[in-house]
C-alpha cells in the first residue's frame, strides 16, 4: 500500500496547474481531495509521475449564489456543502446528498469537483448534478468551455474532460419544489447499492416539472428523462410513480458486485426510486 | 466523624478496588492519549524493513523468481526466496496443527496472497519498489475453492504429502483430505435418530470470516551477533510459545531468545499462530546483523494471516413428539485452506467443537469432522471464541430452531424443556465434557421476562397479519439463543500446544513499602489485564489494586505461560494469580503472628490486614507486614515477600448466557434494524462489571458483523473478493445497536475465585442470536435455513425466494 515515487506540484492558480498538466502529459494527474486517486496510487493501479495538487488554488474554492444561480468552486469540500446555510436554502438536496457520502473525515477533504470529475459511477454527485441540470466549466490550454452534466459522462472513469483540462466550477439554477436523495448502502462509507436524486415542482396539485437521476446503477450516472416525464401532469399517485419507476429501470444497467446480483439491484433501485419520488412529492 | 477516625471495614474494602469493583481501566490513560507502544512504534537503530512479494494466483506453479531488477532498486539489500531458506531448513515451518506450511513459495503457490519472496530494504518505501521489481513466472493450475469438490477432485493441492495416507490426526482418505476426527457413539446416535418420533435435518454453514484486529500482524527481529541474543518484538498472543518455537526452528538456545509482545491492538485469535513474516524477519536479521521490521498492511492481513470458521455442518436432531431431544448427529466438512494451520490444542483438530450439544441434556450424540485442503489461506483460528466453540454454538442453536419448526413448537419453550437442570451439575455431556456449573432455567426465565417475550410474540403475530393485508413491508424477528461455552484451556492432561501443557502462571513480588508487581504468562490485547488481575490480587492479599503493577509479554521477565486466547486468561492465569496471592497471604500470616506475638492460627485475614482472632483492635496491615518481611529477622521465615504459582486447571469453565435480539427487516431492500438486544451473561464471579460490559459490547458488535455481513469470499478461481474495508464489514457506531446487558452469577466450583471468563461469550452467543432473528422473521412464511452472512442482498433473496415480492 505504498505508491511508486512521484513528483509533487502545488500550483497557486489555474493557469499554472494547466501548464503543469500540459508539460507532463500522461504522467500527470490533478489531485483534489484524493479519496479516489491516492488509494489507486497506493495499490499501484494508477501510475502517476507528477501529482498536481490543487488545494492552494483559491479561485477553485467557494460557493456563490446570485440571482437564483448557484456557483460552486470545484475544490469546495463536501463538508462545506453541508455547512453552508445559504446553499442549504437554495438547494437543500445538496446537503441531503452530501450527508450520505462516506463519513465526516472523508467529507472534510473530499471535494465536489473531484467527485464529479473522476467519473466513478459510485460517486453520488454526478447523478445529483444531472438531476439539477448543472453545468461544468472546464478550463484548458485553449480557454474555457461549459459542458452540461447530462452530457459529461461517457463510461466509467471516461468523461468529456480532456487530460489537460481542469473542471473548475459547477453552476446550476437554484431548484424549486420538493427534493429527495435516497440511497441504500451496506454501511457508513460505502458506495450506493442504489441511489436516486429527485427534484420536482408542483402546480395546482399536479407535478409541473420532475428530474430523476440515479447513482451506481450503470457505468455512468443515469438521468432518466422518461421517468420525469411520467410524473409531469400527474398527482404523483401510485400509478404515476410506478410508471416513472418502470421508465427509470429501462435505462439502468447495474453490474453484480459484493453488494449483490443484478436482479437484487434492479429490485432495490425500483424501491429507492419510488421512495425518492414519494419523499420529494411530500415536500413539494 | 473526624479525620482521625479509622476507616470502616466497608471503606477498607472499597479502598482495595478488588473483586466486583468497576475500577476504571488503568491502560486507557495511554491508549486514549495516543501513547500506546505497538510493534510498529518500535524503532531500533539501523532497522531495516522487509515485506513480501505475494502470489496473485490461488494455485500456480512457480517456475522462476528473478530478483536481479529488484536488487538494483536503491535501498533494496536482499531478496529472500525459498531457495535461500532451504539450507537452513526454514523454507517450510511446522504449524500448530501438526501440518507444515511454506514460509516462502517452494515450487508452487496454493492461495492468493501467499508469500513468494521477502524483500529487505532500508525502509518500507524501498521495499515496496523492490517488490514491484521482482519478476515471478507463474504457471496457473486448476483451482479448488469448494471443500466438497476438493474431496472428489484429481487435482492434488499438497504435492509434498500426496502419498501420505497418515496425517497428524489419523488416516487421510484422499490427497486433499487432512483428517477425520470423531467423538461420541455414532451407532447409538443413528439408532436414536432412526427410531425417533421427529427428526430435523439441516445443513448449517458458518461462513469463512476473519478476526481482523485493527492492528495488523507484525514484528521487529533483532539479532545481536556480539552476544548471540535474538530479540523479537511482535504481535504475539502467546509470546512464550513463540520463543520456544523460534528456538526449535532456529537452533538458537531458548535463553538467548527474548520475545516481547508490546501493546497489542486486538488479537481475536489472529495473533496466535506463527507466520512467515516472523520467520523471514528473524532470518533477515540474522543475515544482515540488523534489526528487521515486518508489518502487514490491511490487505495482507485479510488475505494471508489466519481466517476463522468455514464449517459446513450437516446436522440431524431427533426428539419425541412433545419436544424432548433424543439424539444429535453432526458431520462437519471443514475447509482449512492450503495448510492445516488451525490453532487448537494438539489433541483436538476440531477444537472443542464437541461442545455442540450446547445447553441441552441430549442423551446420545456423535460428531465427525473432515478437514479438507483447498486453495484458500490457511488458518482456522478461534475468532473471539474458544476453539471452534462459536461454530458449535451456532450449529446447535440453529438445529434447535429447525427442530422447533419441525415440531411446530415455540423455540423458547423447546429450549427450556431440554436445558440441563441446575441439579444435574456437574454434568457429563454425551460427547464427554464435564460441565462445571450452571443454572440455565433461571437465566432463561429472567431473559424472557426482561424482553416481555410473550408480548413480542403477540406483536410478531400481528405484524405477520398486517404484512399479509399489505399494510406493512417490514417483518419482525425474535432471535433466541442460550449458549454454553467451554473456555479456559486447559488441563495439562489433555491440553497442549506443540507439547506445551496449557497451564498458566503468575509471579508476585510485594515491595517493602506495601505495593507490588505481578507478572503473568498471558498478554492483554485489549482485555484490560492490568486492571482486572490487580483486582483479583487486591482481594487476595489486601493491597490496593492501585498499588499493584501488572506486567505481561516479556519472556525475559514473565513466568512461562501459554498466552491469551480462548478466554483462558481469567480461568487459568487468573487462577494462578489467586493461588500465588494465597501463598503471599500464608507467609504474611506467619509474619503477622510473629509481630503480634501470637500463634499463626490465632490471626486471621481481614480485608487488608491480619487481626488477632477475637481482638480486632490488635492487627498488622499488609503494608506493615511487607515492611517487616524485608527488615526484620523472623525465626524460621526467609526474608522477602514473593510467590510464584503455576496453575494447571482441573477442568475447563463453562460460561453461559441468554441472548435475545429483536430485529425489523424490510423485505423489499433486505435492510435490517435492530430494535433491541438483550444479553444476559453468567461468567461466574464477576471481577470488574464495567470491563465485563465492555467485553460484551465488543463481542456483540463483532457478532453483529459476522452475522450480518462480514465474510472472506473467493470467486471460483480463488480471487479474494473482500480484502479491504470497502467489502469486509467492520461495523461503525452507526451500524451498532444499543445493547442491554444483564447477568446471573453461578461461580465455577473449581476455580479459586469462581470466575469463568467472558471475553468471547458475546461472540459465541451473539452470532446465533442475530442470525436466528433473521430466520425467525421469515418463519411464518416457511423459511428453515438461510446461510450467513445476512447482508442486504441475501436477506432480500430469502424474501424473494419465499415469494414475498409478489
Amino acid at each position: 500500500m505504498i505508491p511508486a515515487a512521484f513528483d509533487y506540484h502545488r500550483p497557486a492558480d489555474v493557469a499554472s496547474a494547466i501548464a503543469l498538466l500540459q508539460e507532463h502529459g500522461d504522467g500527470a494527474r490533478a489531485l483534489a481531495g484524493g479519496h479516489s486517486l491516492i488509494p489507486m496510487m497506493k495499490l499501484r493501479m494508477a501510475s502517476v509521475d507528477h501529482l498536481v495538487d490543487l488545494q492552494d488554488i483559491d479561485e477553485l474554492k467557494g460557493i456563490a449564489i446570485t440571482g437564483g444561480k448557484v456557483s460552486i468552486g470545484a475544490m469546495t469540500t463536501q463538508n462545506e456543502l453541508i455547512t453552508n446555510d445559504v446553499l442549504a436554502q437554495a438547494a437543500p438536496i445538496l446537503r441531503e446528498a452530501a450527508l450520505q457520502i462516506a463519513d465526516p473525515q472523508v467529507r472534510y477533504v473530499g471535494t465536489i469537483g473531484g467527485n464529479v470529475a473522476n467519473g466513478d459511477p459510485g460517486n453520488d454527485m454526478p447523478g445529483l448534478m444531472q438531476c439539477l441540470n448543472a453545468t461544468f466549466t472546464l478550463v484548458g490550454p485553449d480557454g474555457s468551455r461549459d459542458v452540461a452534466a447530462r452530457d459529461f459522462y461517457e463510461a466509467a472513469y471516461m468523461t468529456e474532460r480532456e487530460d489537460e483540462e481542469l473542471l473548475t466550477r459547477i453552476t446550476f439554477v437554484a431548484p424549486t419544489g420538493g427534493y429527495a436523495y435516497e440511497k441504500q448502502k451496506r454501511k457508513i462509507g460505502d458506495y450506493a447499492t442504489a441511489a436516486c436524486a429527485v427534484q420536482l415542482s408542483k402546480q395546482g396539485g399536479e407535478c409541473a416539472t420532475a428530474a430523476i437521476a440515479m447513482t451506481n446503477l450503470s457505468d455512468v450516472p443515469v438521468f432518466s428523462e422518461a421517468a420525469g416525464a411520467a410524473l409531469v401532469g400527474t398527482a404523483c399517485d401510485a400509478g404515476a410513480v410506478k410508471a416513472a419507476v418502470a421508465a427509470a429501470l429501462e435505462e439502468i444497467d447495474p453490474m453484480e458486485d459484493n453488494r449483490g446480483p443484478v436482479d437484487f439491484k434492479r429490485h432495490v433501485a425500483g424501491v429507492i426510486i419510488s421512495r425518492a419520488i414519494e419523499r420529494a412529492w411530500s415536500r413539494a | 466523624m473526624n479525620d482521625q477516625s479509622p476507616p470502616t471495614r466497608e471503606q477498607r474494602v472499597a479502598g482495595l478496588k478488588g473483586l466486583g469493583c468497576s475500577r476504571k481501566r488503568v491502560e486507557d490513560a495511554r491508549f486514549t492519549q495516543g501513547k500506546g507502544n505497538y510493534v510498529d512504534d518500535v524503532k531500533l537503530p539501523g532497522m531495516l524493513f522487509g515485506d513480501f512479494v505475494r502470489s496473485p494466483y490461488a494455485h500456480a506453479r512457480v517456475n522462476a523468481i528473478r530478483t536481479e531488477e529488484a536488487l538494483k532498486v536503491p535501498g533494496v539489500l536482499a531478496v529472500l526466496t525459498a531457495k535461500d531458506l532451504e539450507p537452513l531448513s526454514l523454507h517450510w515451518m511446522p504449524t500448530l496443527a501438526g501440518d507444515k506450511q511454506m514460509v516462502l513459495a517452494d515450487g508452487k503457490v496454493l492461495f492468493q496472497g501467499q508469500e513468494v519472496a521477502f524483500v529487505v530494504a532500508t525502509d518500507r518505501y524501498a521495499a515496496a519498489d523492490g517488490i514491484a521489481a521482482v519478476e515471478v513466472d507463474y504457471e496457473e493450475l486448476p483451482v479448488l475453492t469448494d471443500p466438497f469438490e476438493a474431496l472428489q477432485s484429481d487435482v492434488v493441492l499438497r504435492e509434498d504429502i500426496a502419498d501420505q495416507t497418515e496425517g497428524a490426526h489419523g488416516a487421510r482418505r484422499h490427497h486433499n483430505h487432512i483428517f477425520l476426527w470423531e467423538e461420541g457413539d455414532e451407532a447409538a446416535t443413528n439408532q436414536a435418530i432412526e427410531s425417533a418420533e421427529v427428526v430435523a435435518e439441516e445443513m448449517v454453514y458458518y461462513h469463512r470470516t476473519h478476526p481482523c484486529p485493527l492492528e495488523t500482524c507484525g514484528c521487529v527481529a533483532s539479532m545481536d551477533k556480539v552476544n548471540g541474543k535474538l530479540t523479537v518484538y511482535g504481535t504475539f498472543q502467546a509470546p512464550h510459545v513463540v520463543r520456544t518455537v523460534a528456538s526449535l526452528l532456529s537452533g538458537i538456545e531458548e535463553h538467548n531468545i527474548r520475545v516481547i509482545s508490546p501493546d497489542i491492538g486486538g488479537g481475536f485469535g489472529n495473533k496466535v499462530g506463527v507466520y512467515p513474516g516472523y520467520v523471514c524477519s528473524i532470518v533477515a536479521s540474522i543475515v544482515t546483523g540488523k534489526p528487521v521490521k515486518w508489518i502487514e498492511n490491511r490487505m495482507d492481513n485479510l488475505m494471508a494471516t489466519a481466517f476463522a470458521r468455514d464449517y459446513w455442518m450437516k446436522g440431524k436432531i431427533s426428539a419425541t413428539r412433545d419436544g424432548k431431544i433424543t439424539g444429535l448427529h453432526c458431520h462437519v466438512t471443514a475447509d482449512h485452506g492450503a495448510f492445516d494451520a488451525c490453532a487448537d490444542p494438539t489433541k483436538f483438530p476440531a477444537g472443542f467443537f464437541h461442545i455442540c450439544t450446547g445447553s441441552y441434556d441430549i442423551p446420545v450424540a456423535y460428531v465427525g469432522v473432515d478437514g479438507v485442503y483447498t486453495n484458500k489461506a490457511p488458518g482456522g483460528v478461534a475468532y473471539r471464541c474458544s476453539f471452534r466453540v462459536t461454530e458449535a454454538a451456532y450449529f446447535i442453536e440453529r438445529m434447535i430452531e429447525v427442530l422447533a419448526i419441525e415440531l411446530g413448537m415455540d423455540a423458547a419453550e423447546l429450549r427450556a424443556k431440554n436445558f440441563i437442570r441446575a441439579d444435574q451439575f456437574p454434568y457429563t455431556s454425551a460427547l464427554g465434557w464435564e460441565y462445571d456449573s450452571g443454572d440455565y432455567h433461571t437465566a432463561w426465565d429472567k431473559a424472557l421476562k426482561a424482553v416481555d417475550y410473550e408480548g413480542l410474540r403477540r406483536e410478531q403475530a400481528e405484524r405477520v397479519e398486517a404484512f399479509k393485508r399489505g399494510e406493512t413491508r417490514k417483518l419482525l424477528g425474535i432471535g433466541l439463543t442460550h449458549f454454553t461455552e467451554i473456555v479456559g484451556a486447559g488441563p495439562v492432561k489433555n491440553c497442549d500446544i506443540l507439547g506445551m501443557g496449557m497451564f498458566d502462571s503468575c509471579e508476585i513480588r510485594v515491595h517493602p513499602t506495601g505495593s507490588a508487581i505481578a507478572r503473568l504468562g498471558t498478554i492483554s490485547q485489549g482485555q484490560g489485564h492490568a486492571t482486572t488481575f490487580a483486582q483479583i490480587l487486591a482481594s487476595e492479599i489486601g493491597i490496593p489494586a492501585d498499588s499493584i503493577t501488572i506486567e505481561e509479554g516479556d519472556t525475559d521477565t514473565a513466568p512461562y505461560g501459554l498466552g491469551t486466547y480462548g478466554s483462558r486468561s481469567t480461568p487459568v492465569a487468573g487462577a494462578a494469580t489467586a493461588m500465588a496471592g494465597r501463598k503471599i497471604r500464608a507467609k504474611a500470616q506467619m509474619i503477622a503472628a510473629y509481630l503480634l506475638e501470637v500463634h499463626d492460627d490465632d490471626v486471621e485475614f481481614d480485608v487488608d490486614r491480619f487481626v488477632v482472632k477475637g481482638a480486632p483492635e490488635r492487627f498488622k496491615t499488609m503494608a506493615e507486614i511487607a515492611y517487616a518481611a524485608y527488615n526484620q529477622a523472623i525465626p524460621g521465615v526467609e526474608p522477602g515477600l514473593e510467590a510464584v504459582s503455576y496453575y494447571d486447571p482441573p477442568n475447563m469453565t463453562y460460561p453461559f448466557g441468554a441472548y435475545i435480539c429483536v430485529m425489523e427487516i424490510d423485505v423489499d431492500t433486505g435492510v435490517h434494524e435492530i430494535r433491541q438486544f438483550y444479553a444476559l451473561d453468567d461468567c461466574g464471579t464477576r471481577i470488574n462489571p464495567m470491563v465485563i460490559e465492555g467485553q460484551v459490547h465488543g463481542g456483540l458488535t463483532e457478532a453483529l458483523a459476522i452475522a450480518m455481513g462480514q465474510e472472506i469470499a473467493y470467486d471460483e478461481i480463488g480471487n479474494h473478493k473482500t480484502a479491504t474495508f470497502m467489502d469486509f464489514f467492520i461495523p461503525t457506531a452507526w451500524e451498532t445497536p444499543t445493547y442491554t446487558t444483564d447477568h446471573t452469577e453461578t461461580p465455577s466450583p473449581h476455580h479459586p475465585i469462581g470466575a469463568k471468563g467472558v471475553g468471547e461469550s458475546p461472540n459465541v452467543g451473539g452470532v446465533p442470536a442475530f442470525s436466528n432473528a433473521v430466520h425467525d422473521a421469515f418463519r411464518a412464511f416457511g423459511l428453515r435455513q438461510a446461510h450467513m452472512p445476512h447482508d442486504q442482498w441475501r436477506v432480500w433473496k430469502i424474501a424473494h425466494d419465499l415469494g414475498l415480492h409478489g
